[in-house]
This record gives C-alpha cells, structure tokens and sequence, in this order.
C-alpha cells in the first residue's frame, strides 16, 4: 500500500515497497510561488539519503532539492520540463523522479503525514 | 529585529515577510508575478520606509555634499532630485543614494537602508573644514512608493494630492513636512512620499483600502533589475566603481574641486576599467543567480552574475554580470555555469526593458 512521508526540507516520497515517488510538498510549493523550471537528475543516477539531486525555480528564489532516501533513478517527470507549473497546480501528483529505493526502512527516519503538518505549523509561527 | 511604522498593516495584510538589512520586510503580498504587473500596467504601493534619510545643512551644506557625493549637487535647483554615488578613496562604491536640495544650505540625501550606519559614519567623519550640521533622521521618517502608470490619478484620487506639476526627478514639500518626489526604482512613472510615521500609516490604509495592489520588496527587485537599475550588494559594492558598473553619466570628473574617489575615477576612465558590467541573455529555461560564474567559450571563468531573473516581461532568463572587459562587447558569447550544467549566454544591453518616466 502506497504511504507518503516527508523530509524537513519538504520533498515528499510516495512508496509502495521498494518504489516511490519523489517531489516537494503542498507546502512548499505555495511558499515558492509559480514554478519556473526543475532541475531534474537523470535515469540511473544514485543518490544517498540527504543528499542534493535536483533544484526547483520560482522567479522568487531557486531552492535545492535533497534525495529523501538511498535510491537510484528509474524515471523522471519529462511532462515537467515543458510545464513546470504542474508542481502549483497539484503537487503531489507532480512527482519529480521515481525512484527504486535501496533500504526501505529508512522512510521510518522521515515524517508521517500527521508529523509533517505539525513541523510546517510550527514553521509558519 | 527592527520593524517599519508600517510592519502592523503588513501582519493585518498576511504578507510574507522575512528580513532586509536588519528589518522584518514584506517580501510579497497577492503573489510576485501579480505585484510585478500592477506596477507595469496600474500601480502599486511599497513601504520602503527601511530607507535611510541623512539631511546635511548649513552654510556649507552643498559645497560638503559636493565633496562626498559623485554628481554634480552644485548646479542643483531648489527642489531637484539627483542621483549618484558616494565612492572611497580608490572609487569603490560606499552607497548609491538619491540627494534633495530643499534649498542652497539643506540637502537630503536618501541611501540604503543596508548602508545608513556605514554612510552615517562616513558622511560625518569627512565633514572636517565645512561648516555643516548632519543629521540621521531615518527613525523619524517614514517612505511610501507608490509606482506605475496610474500612480499620478491614484494619488489625486485618493490622497488629495496633485502630482501633475512634477516632472521627472523633482519634488515638493506639502503641509506637515510630507515632501513628495517624482522617483522611483521600478522602471515606471511614479511618486515616493516621505513624512512623519503617523501619516504614511494614514497614507498606506487609505491607498490599501482604495483597491491599491500592496507590493513587496519581491517584486520591487524584479522590477529595477527589468529597468537596469542596480542594487548595492549586487552591482554596487565597496569594491565595484561606478565605472565599472557603467554608471559614469552619474560621475561628474570634472566638477570643481573633484570629490572623494575623483582621483582614482579619472584614473580608471582614462585606462579603461577591467571589469565592467553587462546585461546577459541566457539560452536556458533554469535562471542564473547571483553568485554564479560567467566562463568563456573555453570554460575558463571570466566573471559572475550579479542579479538574475526569469523576467516576466520579457519570457526569457536574464542577467546582469560583473565581467572581464574584453568580453563585455555586445553581441559576445558565453557561457553561464548554472549548479551542474552550463548554459549559451549572450552580451545585450543590461536595461531589459525599457522604463516609462515622465518626460
């Protein structure tokens, strides 16, 4: 069954076993304002947990964006590239890379939905 | 952290705010994009009250801001604006700042709010030999922009106030010492009002309350980056000159008695500056910040961004650049390294698009 968890950077991973999906939160999309462009990695490329694979644009600010788990890359969002705004209109079907992810047990070290809403409550004051 | 006379109406407004040169700013409102609009095509507000006001009077008032000060405040009149820089001794920018002249012994000289301790400081530590009194008077002074095409309707409209007779860079002090200036930083026709904290609070609700878009320091970056304006910190530095940030029709090397940084000036003008300043087009839909290296079709670095936007008016990725003169010609091409990837960029002019004063 598909669960989403959060990183305190606010990229969100959707997983299912050992495949998920990686993009950034609701959030964090209305703090960024129109999306620009996504940086996006490439098929095949590994990342380890925490760190840097991509960086998302507004006409704001340009924001990195970090790998939520050990992965590799199976897939990225190519409808992106010619319409980054999908990120506004609905982020978290506007994943930016699938990913197969090496040890799933670390999504326990990531934030529940429940979590979550209470760490960007507590950001926003 | 400090707060402007107007940081209650911004709260009241849930602007998201996060700090500038030492104040809790409004960074946006509605949104950047819609901000950036009513600018170009209505109007809109700012609080720029952060800005700091020096006011040098006395005797010797214009000929002591003639000495500190890169235009020519001299062949000033009564009510002018003038723009221009204050430089050190080897022609580094201290400030770029806009100077009053309320009459032939009282200027105002208007500078960032980044900058007033450090200007405040030096304003005063170079007043040796004139007979002038200089004062801060930044925390009693609070400053409304208000800018776009409607900005002169709006005001009549809603403040009672008649603009019509100002032209470009002039101003006036009303009643209640409230001096109002044709100027601005947005590349548009518009007016910036300065007066006791009281009024611009009564001022901002009442154009608020009228329908005026309120506009964040978000969207005032874009707008003077669009209009090839630049921001101290960016284009302007301790260690960037005038001349090199091709800002020299606002140093006037030849005034009587020259001025601070004069000598090192003419120096760099007669043998060319080495860096100079550029406008970039970039081939590429990721944007090119501040920061990021310039190269040569070679790779090699020649220089960095020093402001870049995807620009709203224009659809394409823009920036200003600090670079190697030999590659500052119009039309050369280069290379922008943007995180991982690098991007074609090419030499334009750097005002993007081109500003709608008042003539």
């Amino acid at each position: 069954m598909e669960k989403i968890y959060y990183r305190s950077s606010h990229e969100y991973i959707k997983a299912d076993g050992t495949t998920g999906y990686v993009g950034i939160s609701e959030y964090a999309a209305k703090q960024l304002g129109v999306v620009t462009y996504v940086d996006m990695p490439e098929a095949d490329d590994e990342f380890g947990a925490g760190e840097e694979f991509g960086a998302i644009e507004s006409r704001k600010a340009a924001s990195d964006l970090f790998a939520p788990v050990d992965c590799t890359v199976l897939e990225v969002n190519e409808d992106l590239e010619s319409n980054p705004k999908l990120i506004n209109e609905n982020p978290l079907e506007a994943w930016i890379m699938k990913v197969e992810i090496s040890d799933p047990s670390q999504l326990d070290d990531l934030m529940d939905q429940e979590a979550y809403d209470a760490f960007c409550a507590s950001e926003q004051h | 952290m400090k707060k402007t006379c107007l940081h209650g109406c911004h709260t009241e407004l849930e602007a998201k705010m996060a700090p500038f040169a030492g104040y809790d700013m409004p960074i946006e409102y509605t949104g950047l994009d819609e901000e950036h609009k009513a600018v170009r095509t209505r109007a809109g507000l700012f609080d720029v009250s952060h800005m700091g006001e020096i006011y040098v009077g006395g005797p010797d008032a214009a000929a002591f801001v003639d000495h500190v000060f890169t235009n020519y405040a001299a062949a000033m009149a009564d009510g002018q604006v003038l723009y221009g820089m204050m430089t050190n001794e080897d022609g580094g920018t201290v400030d770029d700042l806009l100077v009053y002249r309320i009459s032939e012994s009282k200027f105002l000289l208007v500078v960032n709010a980044s900058n007033l301790d450090k200007d405040f400081e030096w304003v005063k530590s170079h007043t040796e030999g004139y007979d002038v009194d200089v004062r801060n008077y930044s925390e009693d002074c609070g400053q409304l922009a208000l800018q776009g095409p409607d900005s002169e309707k709006v005001m009549a409209d809603v403040l009672g106030i008649d603009g019509s007779d100002l032209a470009f860079y002039t101003f006036k002090i009303l009643p209640g010492n409230i001096i109002v200036s044709r100027t601005g930083y947005t590349g548009e026709d518009g007016f910036e009002i300065y007066a006791a904290p009281g009024t611009i609070v009564d001022m901002w609700k009442r154009l608020t309350e009228a329908g005026v878009q309120p506009c964040g320091l978000g969207c005032r970056d874009t707008l003077r980056f669009e209009a090839g304006l630049p921001l101290y910190g960016d284009e302007l530095d301790n260690d960037i000159t005038p001349i090199e940030a091709g800002l020299g029709m606002f140093v006037k090397l030849d005034k009587p008695g020259g001025f601070i940084g004069s000598d090192a000036l003419a120096r760099q003008k007669a043998e060319g500056p080495r860096r100079k300043l550029v406008g970039l087009l970039i081939d590429s839909p990721a944007t090119a910040r501040h920061g990021f290296e310039v190269l040569d079709l070679e790779g090699a670095a020649i220089g960095y961004v020093t402001t870049g936007y995807n620009s709203l008016t224009l659809g394409q990725n823009i920036a200003m650049a600090l670079i190697d003169a030999r590659y500052a010609p119009l039309g050369s091409k280069l290379q922008v390294r943007i995180r991982r990837k690098t991007a074609p960029a090419t030499v334009v002019k750097k005002r993007f698009y081109i500003p709608n004063y008042k003539k």
